[in-house]
């Protein structure tokens, strides 16, 4: 576009320059050392599962995934995160809403509670249920009167998962709500939209990127967890084994090259769960520059 | 009468962000709520929009009691400050949202936004965002979106806040010409004092939640209700002089003051321009030096210190100042022409508990 001064980031080229960056060794030597770390601790490791996984052959791969134990125990697992991941959207976004839009009392103790299930440990949350809901627990003289099983069944393994996966969206929209502010809300109000039409015309746009990306590290987690769901789901092969318990199953029967295969799917998610984080920031960068630029350009 | 307020007071915890306010608005008067920054004026106009609830009194639209109405119901235009206008959507249907909401069919949507767009200049921006606009237009569309659903009152808080100097003045100009056309009974919140006496039919002045005075500009620049009104409207020189033998004194001024009691401290204001000055040391009774002069295009203010140490402001013409002669370090004598005993502000009578003698306003010619 004639007349318009495009502002090119130099940063790394002038910076090495200036008196305070230290002398290039240093520098390569960090950055080595950072990649060292992420190759052993990180690389290697995942590639192993992958390379365990077809040590027996494809043929074998294949039969692994489609024995029907462990096909049962991938289709629970997407059952359980179909559930947990909507219902922790809901939960999230009513919390961040409650958050960022009022001011209320007890306020920062939703945010403390929010918070909860990252600093407890897995075993521990999955524990509580078993302390409420287990046929000893608080409830469980209630439910086992009225046939209900939660623990030792799905609908426990769905309600640990919950629980460990609930910070993740309303983390994420906390501090996009926070930043966007109230007034375009109460600008669309005074245009005569209610609650719902606000909501869906005005806040959803905004808040698009943080959703997205808060659904995707839910469902990665909510696949993948372990500790919780291995406590409240009595291990019943077959019947309430998720994909990540299988995998233990499967290693402490002696049958690695199976236990990988199962693991690769894992290990596949959560390569694709990068991807697509990556896709998602490099595309909002994008858009933020050319909102920039634009800007820039519109300026009289 | 459009708008009424009666006693509205609105409470923040213990703080009263506006107290015990009352005034009313014309059908279509464009009408300017005016104060220092957290006077409590843009609560008050939210009040009116319904964002927020008084915490006691009633508001009246048209006649009509609308503490229980919601801002949806209220058929109100609200401008932000920061103009709100929907990141996620284009020109179009930033101005149109109002009248998608209100389920207008689609070529009357067509035809009232085309007429927005010619009324706004903003023609050929349709398609814009809000990102590749610049700040006055984006000020324009929150304004046309404001209007699109032709609401029966148009809110605007500090509408010109956030633009560039050099561009306020078209602003406001632009703003006079739209009420002109459109005729929308109009209330605007600004701390510039010279923005509303320029642009509105009627001030009403606030300070710390209290209503100061509802008047014209005329009125509340010629005739200030308290001190308060007297310094923020234009520049004042206030003194305060005790008044002896029905004469209010201080240093060489002298003010006489008809029905005031012995002993009593009064506040005397007078306008820049009722100075009147000469180089002939023997025209007028006061002396003073010339201490500064400052440029302000086609006047000039100059500073006058007296032998006590007093400075009072004084105002004349470029001709005025060079015909006499006049410049710093100049030794010349003044009189004042007119002056008033001013009241005290409401913010400072709501303080005291027992209330001191109140004087009434006293204009005194040609001291």
């Amino acid at each position: 576009m004639a007349g318009t001064v495009t502002r090119k980031t130099t940063v790394g080229h002038r910076a090495s320059q200036r008196g305070t960056e230290e002398s290039p060794v240093i520098k390569w030597l960090l950055i080595a050392v950072a990649l060292a770390f992420s190759a052993v601790f990180l690389l290697l490791p995942l590639i192993n599962v992958f390379a365990q996984a077809f040590a027996k052959g494809l043929a074998y791969y294949h039969d692994s995934l489609w024995h029907p134990d462990s096909w049962a125990a991938i289709r629970l697992t997407l059952l359980v995160a179909a559930i947990s991941v909507p219902l922790n959207v809901l939960f999230g976004v009513a919390a961040a809403w409650a958050i960022a839009k009022f001011e209320f009392r007890g306020k920062s103790l939703l945010i403390t509670v929010i918070d909860l299930p990252f600093s407890v440990s897995p075993v521990v949350a999955g524990l509580m249920f078993v302390v409420l809901f287990g046929l000893q627990g608080f409830f469980g003289s209630w439910l086992d009167a009225h046939d209900l099983r939660i623990i030792y069944a799905v609908p426990g393994i769905v309600l640990a998962t919950v629980f460990i996966t609930f910070p993740f969206v309303a983390r994420e929209l906390i501090p996009v709500m926070q930043a966007t502010g109230t007034e375009q809300e109460q600008a669309a109000m005074t245009l005569g939209a209610n609650g719902w039409q606000t909501f869906w015309h005005v806040t959803l746009p905004s808040i698009k990127w943080g959703l997205v990306y808060g659904i995707i590290l839910c469902n990665a987690r909510a696949m993948g967890e372990f500790g919780a769901v291995s406590v409240v789901s009595g291990h019943i092969t077959g019947q309430t084994d998720t994909m990540p318990l299988r995998v233990e199953k499967l290693y402490n029967e002696y049958n690695a090259p199976a236990a990988f295969a199962v693991a690769s799917l894992l290990a596949l998610l959560a390569l694709l769960t990068l991807g697509v984080k990556t896709y998602m920031e490099w595309k909002q960068a994008r858009e933020y520059e050319r909102s920039q630029a634009d800007s820039e350009a519109a300026k009289p | 009468m459009s708008i009424e307020l009666r006693n509205v007071s609105k409470e923040f915890g213990p703080v009263a962000a506006v107290n015990n306010v009352s005034f009313s608005v014309k059908d279509g008067e464009l009408m300017a709520l005016l104060g220092p920054s957290g006077g409590g004026k843009t609560t008050v106009l939210r009040m009116i929009a319904g964002l927020e609830m008084p915490t006691s009194g009633d508001v009246f639209i048209r006649g009509q009691r609308v503490n229980d109405v919601s801002v949806q119901k209220r058929n109100i235009g609200f401008v932000f400050q920061n103009y709100a206008l929907f990141k996620n959507m284009n020109v179009f249907k930033n101005i149109a949202f109002g009248l998608k909401i209100k389920k207008w069919n689609r070529p009357d949507i067509q035809d009232r936004i085309c007429e927005l767009l010619k009324l706004f200049g903003l023609e050929g921006l349709e398609k814009r965002y809000p990102h590749q606009l610049s700040g006055g237009q984006r000020q324009r569309v929150a304004i046309a979106r404001a209007l699109a659903p032709k609401p029966s009152v148009l809110l605007l808080d500090e509408p010109f806040g956030a633009v560039d100097a050099k561009i306020r003045q078209e602003l406001r100009e632009w703003l006079v010409t739209l009420h002109h056309e459109i005729n929308v009974t109009t209330i605007f919140v600004t701390h510039d004092q010279e923005e509303a006496l320029e642009v509105a039919n009627r001030i009403v002045i606030f300070s710390r939640g209290l209503l100061e005075q509802v008047g014209t500009p005329r009125e509340v620049y010629e005739q200030p209700a308290n001190e308060f009104v007297a310094r923020f409207i234009g520049v004042m020189n206030v003194l305060e002089a005790e008044v002896q033998g029905g004469v209010a004194r201080l240093g060489e001024l002298a003010f006489p003051v008809a029905g005031a009691a012995e002993g009593q401290h009064l506040r005397i204001g007078f306008r820049p321009y009722a100075v009147q000055i000469s180089s002939d040391l023997t025209q007028y009774r006061y002396h003073a030096v010339l201490r500064h002069t400052f440029f302000l295009g086609v006047l000039l203010r100059v500073e006058l210190e007296l032998p006590s140490g007093l400075v009072i402001r004084a105002r004349m013409s470029k001709e005025e100042y060079a015909n006499q002669g006049l410049g710093d370090g100049c030794e010349v004598s003044f009189q004042i022409r007119q002056f008033r005993v001013l009241a005290q502000e409401q913010a400072a009578l709501a303080a005291e508990s027992d209330l001191s003698y109140q004087p009434p306003p006293v204009l005194g010619e040609n001291i």
